[in-house]
């Protein structure tokens, strides 16, 4: 630098206020577009791809493919079962965290370990669980087949393999810690006080749960809820697994769209970027309602000092790392 | 505190029939094959091959993310540049998007006809239904790990110890390497960990872009599928236990970077 | 002179953090620079550094304009409030930092690593890591590192902040010892005024961005240049006094104002050492009760009531107190011994306008 002429300090200083200690423009920028060529190809491009693809041969063939009769039981499968699969991971979060942020009993950090522990699995590892379990040469298989339920004086078959049950439990393994995961760090932040303080008021268990604690983990728990139904619609593997791909009864979107390619022509091509682009449109929702989220929490935080600190220190730490796994 | 028995009951319960009892079954099931019918299941060449192309795929990927997650963590957190909340936001888009979506969109991207594939592949550079492809799909599948684990690392940097550094004479990219860098390394080490633990159990998105031919274009998860699918239960469950292994130790090497980590840290 | 500064200004968005300050340090000084938080003081020291530019105005080290050199070239040693030490690195290569990028010998960094770790203390920690010592070994380490490349100033950033009261004492005078070693120009920020008092050879006090006095330790006390000084160093009985007759007065005490028409409000300060204490109740015009008796160490700061119910703050030995058999509710006369006018309000002026500063110091004969 020493020789080089440079410009007066008076003009940019009030731009920069560091110096010597901050890149030149020149190497700043050129990693920016570095940076920004990489996301294009890598985020960007493949995202505008599937509605490109989707609307490829028209918007008439696209409504035709999502109202396909079988496209649609796909979307109905999806939606029952994260309809089933997502509240009863929130209840299972919501206890676990609850059990572990709120009292000190000795196995905790096993216990954690093994709420932990799907995120650990591959997806097809987790399916073929439930197979050694239900399948037909699965411990309970067997069983559950020699002993179907007797109600309103018909006989039903439980079949969990290659079928929605089995759907049910795979998408529940996969999302398993979701929930509980955000909560567990949130609700430790905030510690027993306030609700001691209800208790001290009068308040019954019940009451101090939900006036007291759910508003304070609020924004955390509508995370957890957004990440666990996210990944349970996009679930792919585990539930490849499982359900036996019987189109129009077993089939959810992933799967559909796995189908659809697969039958080999331009229209189902096409159809299989329809359903796709559903699923992009859901990643979309997700992403943007997490940021509404977290600017809701910086916010309120901002607001009110006396308010438990926030989990995420800042607008981009979206996942911790346990929810890598 | 009230409450205690009943949310321990429900979470007890929840655990043993969704984590403990699949776990063991899987573990009953292969406990019944002798050590020699396990490791022939095992080690088979088509389960050789099926490692080599998980793990290495996996290997680069994990490289891939490390370049360019360490770039864009620094970038995103270091520079004011426009659309930079959006480009933080979509960070986060590999880990939302269903992974079967990811895989169809960048096979066809890159396959022969797609947007990149009509230039890249008069190139040579093929990217879809060859173990190139794999490599892409796992990079884009662990995209956000690298950056997400660097971001709050270098937003607490202390910006004096460059300042130090610089009083003491050192260039900014001097700085870089000798003083910034050592304080990255392990975090960066997690993220590789990361990336690389959630390529090895990665099956949706590969299955769309990878040829799935046995002995070159087959992950290990996929010859699990196959085997389930010719009801070779046994091979698919030795398979399985493998790599579970593999998890658990990658697992346990990514607890001892965090530990160094924050360690390190403070 | 060894630096100067020129009319410096910073401007952060639209607010002067320094304004226009112009004072010059000495070769082999050592050097305060004093005032509340936000005064400015630390990013004076920083644009010295180089760390921050100036906006308008020019830095000289050496009788050189500064600047458009990078920190890099300056050759300063600066140490951090914090240390800011390389977590990565072990005491030893924290200290040839600089000495590497300089590309010195291997031989010589070794030598002069091993004499800074001697002049220190620091010897047998050479391998140790910032995380394994202690607050005052890192602040050692700081500092040899921040002088191992042999720089023409030291700059210090409020260096006894992060430290008990107790070793704060002992680092004081480590530094005060190492400057007369060393004999390098050295400036250091602090706000705490004593500190500054005690072992600087000049200070320059900072208010709002503001120079308000550049001298040395008696000067500054004995003779403020203003106000603000006045009151920001050591204690000061403050008393807001009306002209009647002549006479400027609060309560029952009263000071000659010959020449001041009635109705002026003139604020006097007087030292707690100009307040004159007798057991004797005629010896002294002002009847007062001690209150409250402060123990400082070797001082007592004693606190009297006036009948009107005014406080007034004086002080004296242990022995003074003994010999006088003070205590606590001991009625005694009171002189004010000297005094000064601090600042001057014109009643022909309307209300708002703020007491104007009064020239320098006048010493007075009490009534």
């Amino acid at each position: 630098m020493a020789g080089h002429v440079k410009k007066k300090s008076n003009g940019d200083s009030h731009r920069q206020s560091r110096r010597g200690t901050e890149e030149s423009p020149v190497v700043k920028w050129v990693l920016i577009t570095i940076a920004l060529a990489f996301c294009m190809v890598f985020l960007l491009l493949p995202l505008v791809n599937v509605f490109a693809q989707a609307f490829g041969q028209g918007w008439k063939a696209y409504l035709r493919a999502l109202v396909d009769p079988d496209s649609w039981a796909a979307i109905r499968l999806t939606l029952i079962v994260a309809a089933i699969s997502v509240p009863l991971n929130v209840i299972f979060g919501v206890c676990a965290a609850w059990a572990i942020a709120k009292f000190n009993f000795r196995f905790k950090s096993m216990l954690i370990t093994l709420i932990d522990l799907p995120f650990s699995v591959s997806p097809v590892v987790a399916g073929l669980m439930f197979v050694v379990l239900f399948g037909m040469n699965g411990f309970l298989g067997p069983w559950l087949q020699d002993h179907p339920l007797h109600l309103f004086g018909k006989e039903i078959e439980i079949k969990i393999i290659f079928a929605v049950p089995g759907i049910v439990l795979a998408t529940m393994f996969v999302t398993f810690p979701f929930v509980a995961r955000e909560l567990i760090p949130i609700m430790q932040a905030t510690g027993t006080e306030q609700e001691q303080a209800a208790l001290t008021l009068g308040a019954s268990g019940w009451a101090t749960f939900w006036h007291v604690t759910l508003p304070s983990v609020k924004w955390g728990l509508i995370y957890g809820i957004i990440l666990c139904n996210a990944r349970a619609m996009g679930e792919f593997g585990a539930v490849s697994v499982v359900s036996g791909h019987i189109i129009g009864r077993t089939e959810t979107m992933p799967l559909r769209v796995q189908s659809l390619y697969e039958g080999g022509s331009a229209a189902s091509g096409a159809a299989a970027f329809a359903v796709a682009s559903l699923l992009a449109l859901l990643a979309l929702v997700t992403l943007g309602l997490k940021t509404l989220l977290e600017w809701k929490q910086t916010r309120e935080f901002e607001r009110s000092q006396q308010a438990v600190q926030p989990v995420r220190h800042n607008e981009t730490a979206f996942l911790k790392r346990e929810d890598f796994r | 505190m009230p409450g205690f028995g009943l949310t321990m009951g429900v979470t007890a319960f929840f655990l043993t029939v969704m984590v403990l009892i699949p776990f063991a079954g899987l573990i009953i099931r292969a406990c019944g094959l002798s050590w020699h019918d396990f490791w022939k299941l095992a080690t088979n060449a088509r389960a050789l091959a099926a490692y080599k192309l998980t793990f290495g795929a996996s290997f680069f990927a994990a490289i891939g993310n490390v370049i360019f997650g360490t770039l864009l963590a620094w970038v995103l957190v270091r520079y004011e540049f426009p659309g930079r909340r959006f480009i933080d936001a979509m960070v986060d888009f590999p880990f939302a998007l269903p992974t079967a979506v990811a895989g169809l969109t960048l096979a066809n991207l890159f396959a022969e006809n797609g947007w990149l594939g009509k230039f890249l592949v008069p190139l040579g550079i093929k990217g879809a239904f060859t173990p190139l492809g794999v490599v892409i799909a796992l990079t884009f599948v662990g995209m956000p790990f690298v950056v997400r684990t660097l971001q709050p690392v270098l937003e607490h940097l202390e910006r004096e110890v460059e300042e130090a550094a610089a009083t003491l004479g050192a260039g900014r990219l001097r700085t870089f390497v000798t003083v910034i860098a050592p304080t990255l390394l392990p975090s960066i080490l997690t993220g590789f960990a990361l990336a690389f633990a959630r390529a090895i159990g990665e099956y949706g998105s590969v299955v769309f872009i990878s040829s799935n031919k046995p002995f070159g274009g087959e992950i290990a998860p996929f010859l699990i599928m196959m085997r389930l699918e010719q009801y070779d239960y046994t091979g698919a469950i030795a398979l399985a236990v493998v790599l579970l292994v593999f998890s658990f130790i990658l697992l346990a090497i990514i607890n001892l970077l965090e530990q160094w980590a924050s360690h390190f840290q403070n | 002179m060894s630096i100067e500064l020129k009319n410096v200004t910073k401007q952060f968005g639209g607010v002067a953090a320094v304004n226009s300050v112009s004072f010059s340090v000495n070769e082999g000084e050592l050097m305060a620079l004093l005032g509340p938080s936000g005064g400015g003081k630390t990013t004076v020291l920083r644009m010295i550094a180089g760390l921050e530019m100036p906006t308008s105005g020019d830095v000289f080290i050496r009788g050189q304009r500064v600047n458009d050199l990078s920190v890099q070239e300056r050759n300063i040693g600066f140490v951090f409030q914090n240390y800011a030490l390389f977590k990565s690195m072990n005491v030893s290569k924290n200290i040839a930092f600089g000495l590497k990028i300089k590309k010195w010998k291997r031989a010589d960094i070794k030598e002069r690593v091993a004499e800074l770790l001697k002049l220190f203390g620091l010897d047998g920690l050479e391998k140790r890591y910032p995380h394994q010592l202690s607050g005052g070994q890192r602040q050692r380490v700081a500092i040899a590192r921040a002088l191992a490349p042999k720089p023409s100033v030291l700059l210090l950033d409020e260096p006894f902040g992060a430290v008990d009261a107790k070793i704060r004492q002992e680092l004081r005078e480590e530094l005060v010892k190492l400057h007369h070693d060393l004999n390098v120009t050295t400036i250091f920020v602090t706000h705490d005024q004593e500190e500054a008092l005690e072992i600087s050879n000049r200070i320059v006090i900072f208010s709002r961005g503001c120079l308000e006095q550049v001298g040395a330790p008696r000067e500054v006390y004995e003779q403020p240049a203003n106000e603000f000084v006045a009151r920001f160093i050591g204690v000061m009985n403050v008393l807001d006094t009306e002209v009647k007759d002549g006479v400027a007065r609060l309560g029952e005490l009263q000071f000659p104002a010959n020449d001041q028409p009635n109705g002026t409000r003139l604020r006097i300060g007087f030292r707690p050492y100009a307040v004159q204490v007798s057991t004797d109740l005629t010896l002294f015009p002002y009847r007062a009760v001690l209150r409250h008796t402060f123990f400082l160490g070797v001082m007592l700061r004693l606190e009297f009531e006036l009948p009107s119910g005014l406080t007034l703050r004086s002080r004296m030995t242990k022995e003074e107190y003994a010999q006088l058999g003070l205590e606590d509710g001991k009625e005694v006369s009171l002189q004010i011994r000297n005094y000064r006018v601090l600042a001057k309000e014109d009643s022909t002026l309307p209300p708002e306008k703020e007491f104007t500063y009064q020239p320098p110091p006048t010493i007075a004969e009490h009534i």
